[in-house]
Parts: structure tokens; C-alpha cells; sequence
């Protein structure tokens, strides 16, 4: 047994050694193998940064009401009678005698995307004054709060960076509406940052909504309250509304294309694979073929055939390892924290979020790696101790 | 071609490693159909959008409605071929996650403006004839097993009917197209929209304006928003291509991404490919000095070398692009999302010179260096 170990250490510790002699083709499996890394973990971090985006803006003590029959903000409708009846509903927190809940406007405002120059969906919220005190994680980190009842608007932070003449100061045309940027607000990496906020009173002029909103957000009073709340709406006649959890809301926002993303994310990463992995099993062949002589001659002097196995897949795990590590570090310092906007087709709005190349994402690249090193040498590793040993001596 | 035998047999000289080569060049091509593929489903049609064809939405937004009353005017408008609104209904088909586009239109100018919708003049007729009449894509139908004269009960998201809840109609037809065209769209008629619903009535999404010369679309886009400027709805126009592209721009740069992917793997294949035949090359010294004595030419030895990598990069390369043609051909996989899913022949093309590019350039060096390779050091080598 001690034997047996003594030999896999002693044959793995010279191949290992020797794998600077065989540079260019080790080379060729470690560049492989980071090339399938970089692709995997670079568009599922895509996918990582859009999902935590959605996530981040949804709370699960805040409920969110809309017209029954709407898939979205954006489709939804309600007037002015149906939200005062909401205000009322037991199950939402009060403060006083406000209800800590804000009727809302969701629409779009055609703004340049500076990345492009064209111009791009980005999504206006018209909000009420108890806006700030429902979204508790909100704060404004330049400028100030807008006044009610003006033209004036706050800008969240990621639709500063994303969107042309969205800076504190700035005064910009929209159709016949001017609107002045005072504020710049951030919501802990939710996609409210996306969005520009002003009054929703002035919003409903401008767009013609006459006393009509679209959503109502409210502050729960528990989160065990939410049955109350929602079952007190849904069984009212005066309303025709649906309430759901906003956290339910928005994780069924992003389904849809954070489902589109990592499908194509897997499958052209689980393609490549296989492509690395015929690579990884060719390299490994060639380093194995190159030194059949070597191998026949240590087996010859009476090293066990597993520990040629068992050097050569050490190998292989090695340089896939190498690879694996190369390709999260180029993966982690090439797009970790890009930022980017896309389109959020269910509302068809903008969402900015950053591309984010978490630990997890880390770990299953260099799990991957590592797989396609053990298969990719585990042929050769087989061939290398099934040749016959005057057919290997004998070989060039 | 004389020699071609003898390319073949020193390709299956070590078949594991050949057969190993071909697959990773194999995959390497059906990589390469299949991003190409969807980058043209994020480029939504671009490709065959109109350039004699207008579109004229909200200043504000795509959201904003616009007055019907418009069109008279677009219509009488002097370089106008012809005019129509569409208008986006948004509803839904049992689940929200069985998403396809609902297009309120007027349909007998909107067939004229869009020629490459195929439609059987019957069907057409029959469209007329029923107000809740609608003319849905193959593709579409397809998908959800639909054949005209079907009932379809669509949910509204945005408009809702006057009475109940839910929005009825009948498939008068069904359009085709060449590939390329998007065959998953449902247009319906823009009165029974109109009659039908509760608020907005007299409101249409967007215009679409033929014009006789599109190399006037400038002047007549500005034309267009002159005219309705300082009204309560003022308008952008742009041109549909345009209007195309933007939409495309707005959903993030997915063509330079699936460019980046594919340089990756095709430059990881031909490093692996050329590694490879370099290897084999080398293990043949002595053979080569074997045929340069036999009175091969220095040049007949390059084409050998080269021949033998080219032929494989075509066999793998080949069954590649066509295994990625083949898996196209079944369709849009994700059911709905990517509605334009073909492989374009331009792509083709291109795919079919990278794998010619790909066995010369993984040849180049082990074929420069037998046929340099001087006979006494050759068979000294062995």
C-alpha cells in the first residue's frame, strides 16, 4: 500500500515537473480550457447581475396592487376612487392616520442611452409624498428631494450613468414638458434606480391620465398581514385589483429573461465543453504519446500501471486547474461590476444593472474545469497504462 | 487528386487523435451557426425592415398614444404612398409566459404596405368579412396547434372589453413569409378594438407611411413632425429600419458579445487544431524523407501537409455548419422569445471561409517546415 502511494507520487511529481518540457501543447489545454471558463462565467454573471437587480428592488413587507388581468405596472390601471378604498384596507401600515402606501404612475420617457446615442425606454415613476417613508431602503445621495407640485425630478443612479442629461441641474425638453433634474437617488442596487421619479400629480397631466394611477405600493403592516390585506381587496366589490408580494412581483419580472440568459449561457458553455474537452483528451493523448517510451520504461522497472493512471490524470487536473483559475481571474477582472442597461420586456422599459461574477459563478467554473480535465484525461490515462510494454519501448 | 488516398490513409494514420480533431472542429463550426443564429434573432429582422417605410410614434414614447385623426392628414400629404396606425393590444393567451405580439391594425392598407406577409386571397376575404377576424402567423399557429376558424380567447392587459373580461376572435387566416420575415405575429382588426373598448377610444399606437422615394425619408420624416408640432401629441418619425435598430440597441449590444464568444472558441479550436497537426507532422519525418526521396517536389509535400489539415477542417467544419443548419431549421427553441431564428446564408458564407481559413492557417507551419526539411536530416531523424 505505502509502496503503491510511494510510486503515484514519485511518477505524478515527474510529470508534473516535466510539464514546463511541454510547454506548447499544455499551453494549448490551459488556454482551452480558460477560454470555455471565461465564456461560462462571463454571460452567466450576466444573468447573476440582472437576477440580484430584481431582487434587490422587491421587499417582502411591501405589497403591491394593481388591476386584476395586468401582467405589469405598465399595463395596469386604477382611478382615483379605487385607490383611496386600498388606503383603507386593514393589514397596511399606518402612520397616524396615513397609510404608509403611494399611488403610483409607471410610464416611459424616451431618453439617449449615452452608450448608443439612441434613444432607449427609460421608466418614469410618478410617486406620491409617502413615497420615501414605503421605500425605506430609498435615499437621495446628491442633490435634493423634488418639490410636489413642480417639474422637477429624481434621477436614480444607475439611469444618471446610463442615460444623457440625467445630472443634477439639468433642464431637459420632453414633447411640451421641460422637467429639472435636483436629485440623485439610490435603492440599494434595485431596479427603482433605473427609474426617474417626480409627482405624480404633475406626471398625470403630462401624460393625460387624468385622476388615474397605475399601482399602489404599500408598507405592510406585518409581513404576516399580507393574507389580511390582500383577501380584504380582492373580496371587495369596489376594487378590481390583484395584490401580490413586490418581491413576488419583481422575481416574476425577471423570469423571463434571466431564464433566456443562463439557457443560452449553459448551453453555449456546455457546448464548448465538449469542444475543450476533445481539446483537453488531445493534449493529454499527444503528452502521453510523446512519452510512451518514458512510461513503458517506468513501467517496465516495475511501477504499478494505476499510478501511471493516476499521474497522468494529476495531470490533467493540474493544467485544467491552471485553466480554470485563469479564466475566473480574466472572467472576474474583465466584467465584474460592468455596468449595462437592457430592455425589460415585460414592460418594455430600461433596466440598468452590473454584470456581477459572484463566488458561486467561481467555484462552478473552476468546477467545470476541473471536469473536463478528469475526462479529458482519463482516455489517454487508460491507453498510456494498457500498451504493451515492448510495443511502447519499441515506439519513436 | 491522384493523391488523395494517400491524404487519406495518413488522416487515419491515429484514428482516436483524427477522430478527437474533427469533433473539436466540429463543434467549433456548430458553435459558430448557432451564435451567429442568435445574433440575428437579437438584431429582430433589421435585415428586412422596410427603408421605403415610415415609422411615426409619441415624441414622448412608445407608450403615448396618438390621435386617429392623424391619418387624414398623413394620407393627403404630397410623396405619401400610403398610410396606417397599428396599435399594440398586450394581452395575454392563457399564461403570461406564453408571449407573442397582438397588433390591432386596418387590414386591407396594412397588407398593401407589408407585401411580404403571403396571404390566400380567400383568407384575406374572410379577414374582411369578420370584424373579429384575425390573421396569425404559421409560425405562431404552429405553436400552439391553432387552424383557421379557430376561436381564440385572448385576455387584455391594457384595454379591456366593454362587457366581461375577456377578448374573443376568430382566425380568418394564416400569413407566410420568406425565412427571416417574423411569422409569430397576431393582427387583428383595429374597429373591433375601437368598439369594443372601455376608454381610448380614437387612440392608435403608431403610424406607418410608405413613401414614394425613400431617399426623401429625411425630409419627409421631418415633414411628418412639423406638422403635428405643438399639438398635445407631437411626433417622431424615423425610419423603420431605424426604428428596428433602436429597439435592438435598447435590449444591450448581444451581436458584439456572441462576435467576442465566437473569436474565443474559434481561436482556442485552431490553436488545439494546429497543435495537433503539428504533432503528427512531426511524428512523420522520417515519411517525409521517405517521399522527397522518392522525388516529391518541395511544393507537392506542402500541399500534402496543407491538404491533409484542410480536409479535416472541411469534414468537421462542414458537419458542423450543417448540424447547426439542421438544429435551426427546427425552430425558435425558446418558444416564442427569439421569433426571427434562421441562419443567414451571409453567415453561411462566412462560416464556410473560416473553415477553409482554419485548415491553412493550422497547416501553415508543419507544412512549411516538412518542406523544408532536408532529406539526410529526415531519415537521420528516425
Amino acid at each position: 500500500m505505502f509502496n503503491w502511494i510511494g510510486q503515484t507520487l514519485a511518477v505524478t511529481a515527474l510529470n508534473l515537473r516535466t510539464i514546463p518540457q511541454r510547454l506548447g501543447s499544455s499551453g494549448v489545454a490551459i488556454v482551452g480550457i480558460a477560454g470555455v471558463v471565461i465564456v461560462l462565467v462571463s454571460v452567466l454573471s450576466i444573468a447573476a447581475g440582472f437576477t440580484a437587480a430584481m431582487q434587490n428592488s422587491g421587499s417582502p413587507s411591501r405589497a403591491i396592487v394593481m388591476r386584476s388581468g395586468a401582467d405589469s405596472e405598465m399595463t395596469s390601471g386604477l382611478s382615483g376612487a379605487e385607490v383611496d378604498v386600498i388606503k383603507q384596507a386593514p393589514g397596511l401600515r399606518r402612520d397616524g392616520q396615513t397609510a404608509v402606501a403611494s399611488a403610483e404612475l409607471y410610464v416611459i420617457i424616451d431618453i439617449p442611452k449615452i452608450s448608443t446615442n439612441t434613444s432607449a425606454n427609460v421608466p418614469m415613476r410618478g410617486v406620491q409624498q409617502t413615497a420615501m417613508a414605503v421605500r425605506n431602503e430609498a435615499s437621495i445621495i446628491a442633490g435634493r428631494m423634488f418639490e410636489f407640485g413642480t417639474n422637477e425630478i429624481v434621477v436614480g443612479r444607475g439611469a444618471s450613468g446610463q442615460f444623457a442629461g440625467l445630472t443634477v441641474g439639468n433642464e431637459f425638453k420632453s414633447g411640451q414638458d421641460s422637467w429639472k433634474v435636483v436629485g440623485i437617488f439610490e435603492t440599494d442596487g434595485g431596479v427603482s434606480e433605473t427609474e426617474i421619479w417626480c409627482d405624480a400629480r404633475v406626471l398625470q397631466g403630462a401624460y393625460r391620465r387624468g385622476n388615474s394611477y397605475q399601482t399602489v405600493l404599500a408598507q405592510l403592516d406585518s409581513s404576516d398581514s399580507f393574507t389580511t390585506f390582500r383577501d380584504w381587496l380582492t373580496a371587495n366589490p369596489q376594487v378590481n385589483v390583484q395584490v401580490r408580494r413586490e418581491a413576488d412581483y419583481y422575481a416574476q419580472q425577471s423570469r423571463a429573461l434571466s431564464g433566456l440568459i443562463q439557457g443560452v449561457g449553459f448551453g453555449i458553455a456546455a457546448l464548448m465543453g465538449i469542444g475543450a474537452v476533445f481539446g483537453a483528451i488531445l493534449t493529454m493523448y499527444t503528452a502521453v504519446s510523446t512519452r510512451s517510451r518514458e512510461i513503458a520504461t517506468l513501467r517496465a522497472l516495475g511501477f504499478n500501471t494505476t499510478s501511471v493512471v493516476v499521474s497522468v490524470l494529476a495531470e490533467s487536473l493540474a493544467l485544467a486547474a491552471i485553466g480554470g483559475a485563469i479564466g475566473g481571474a480574466v472572467a472576474y477582472l474583465g466584467f465584474n461590476g460592468y455596468q449595462t442597461s437592457t430592455m425589460n420586456f415585460s414592460t418594455f422599459s430600461q433596466v440598468a444593472f452590473a454584470f456581477q461574477v459572484t463566488p458561486q459563478l467561481l467555484v462552478m467554473g473552476l468546477i467545470y474545469a476541473l471536469l473536463m480535465g478528469l475526462i479529458g484525461g482519463l482516455f489517454p490515462a487508460v491507453r498510456a497504462a494498457r500498451l504493451p510494454i515492448p510495443t511502447a519501448l519499441r515506439e519513436l | 487528386m491522384k493523391f488523395l488516398p494517400l491524404l487519406w490513409s495518413s488522416l487515419w494514420r491515429k484514428k482516436i487523435r483524427t477522430i478527437f480533431t474533427l469533433l473539436s472542429i466540429f463543434i467549433a463550426f456548430l458553435l459558430f451557426g448557432l451564435l451567429m443564429t442568435i445574433r440575428g434573432a437579437f438584431s429582430f429582422g433589421v435585415e428586412i425592415a422596410g427603408i421605403d417605410r415610415l415609422v411615426l410614434i409619441h415624441k414622448v414614447s412608445l407608450i403615448m398614444p396618438l390621435p386617429v385623426s392623424y391619418l387624414a392628414r398623413l394620407n393627403t400629404t404630397e410623396g405619401v404612398t400610403m398610410a396606417t396606425h397599428n396599435t399594440w393590444f398586450g394581452g395575454v393567451y392563457q399564461d403570461p409566459s406564453n408571449f407573442f405580439a397582438q397588433i390591432a391594425v386596418e387590414p386591407e392598407p396594412f397588407m398593401k404596405l407589408y407585401p411580404e406577409y403571403k396571404v390566400p386571397p380567400e383568407q384575406m376575404k374572410a379577414w374582411l368579412a369578420d370584424r373579429q377576424g384575425v390573421m396569425v402567423g404559421v409560425d405562431l399557429a404552429q405553436r400552439f396547434g391553432w387552424k383557421v376558424g379557430d376561436r381564440i380567447p385572448i385576455v387584455g392587459t391594457i384595454w379591456q372589453p366593454k362587457q366581461g373580461q375577456v377578448w374573443e376572435f376568430n382566425i380568418a387566416g394564416l400569413y407566410d413569409g420568406e425565412s427571416g420575415i417574423d411569422k409569430t405575429q397576431f393582427f387583428f382588426r383595429y374597429d373591433y378594438l375601437d368598439e369594443n373598448r372601455q376608454q381610448g377610444e380614437g387612440l392608435v399606437g403608431w403610424y406607418i407611411v410608405k413613401i414614394g422615394d425613400p431617399g426623401a425619408a429625411q425630409q419627409m420624416g421631418a415633414t411628418f413632425d412639423g406638422m403635428f408640432a405643438n399639438s398635445s401629441a407631437e411626433t417622431k418619425t424615423t425610419t423603420e429600419k431605424g426604428f428596428v435598430e433602436g429597439f435592438a440597441k435598447q435590449v444591450g449590444d448581444i451581436g458584439a458579445i456572441m462576435i467576442a464568444i465566437t473569436i474565443a472558441v474559434l481561436f482556442t479550436m485552431i490553436l488545439v487544431a494546429a497543435n495537433t497537426m503539428a504533432q503528427s507532422v512531426r511524428e512523420r519525418t522520417s515519411e517525409v524523407g521517405v517521399l522527397k526521396t522518392l522525388g516529391f517536389s518541395n511544393l507537392s509535400i506542402l500541399a500534402l501537409v496543407l491538404g491533409e489539415s484542410v480536409l479535416i477542417a472541411v469534414i468537421g467544419g462542414g458537419l458542423g455548419l450543417l448540424a447547426a443548419w439542421a438544429f435551426v431549421q427546427q425552430g425558435d427553441p425558446t418558444g416564442g422569445m427569439l421569433p426571427i431564428f434562421v441562419l443567414p446564408p451571409r453567415d453561411v458564407a462566412i462560416g464556410a471561409a473560416l473553415v477553409v481559413a482554419l485548415g491553412l492557417l493550422a497547416g501553415v507551419l508543419p507544412a512549411m517546415n516538412a518542406m523544408n526539411l532536408k532529406i539526410t536530416d529526415a531519415l537521420r531523424r528516425a
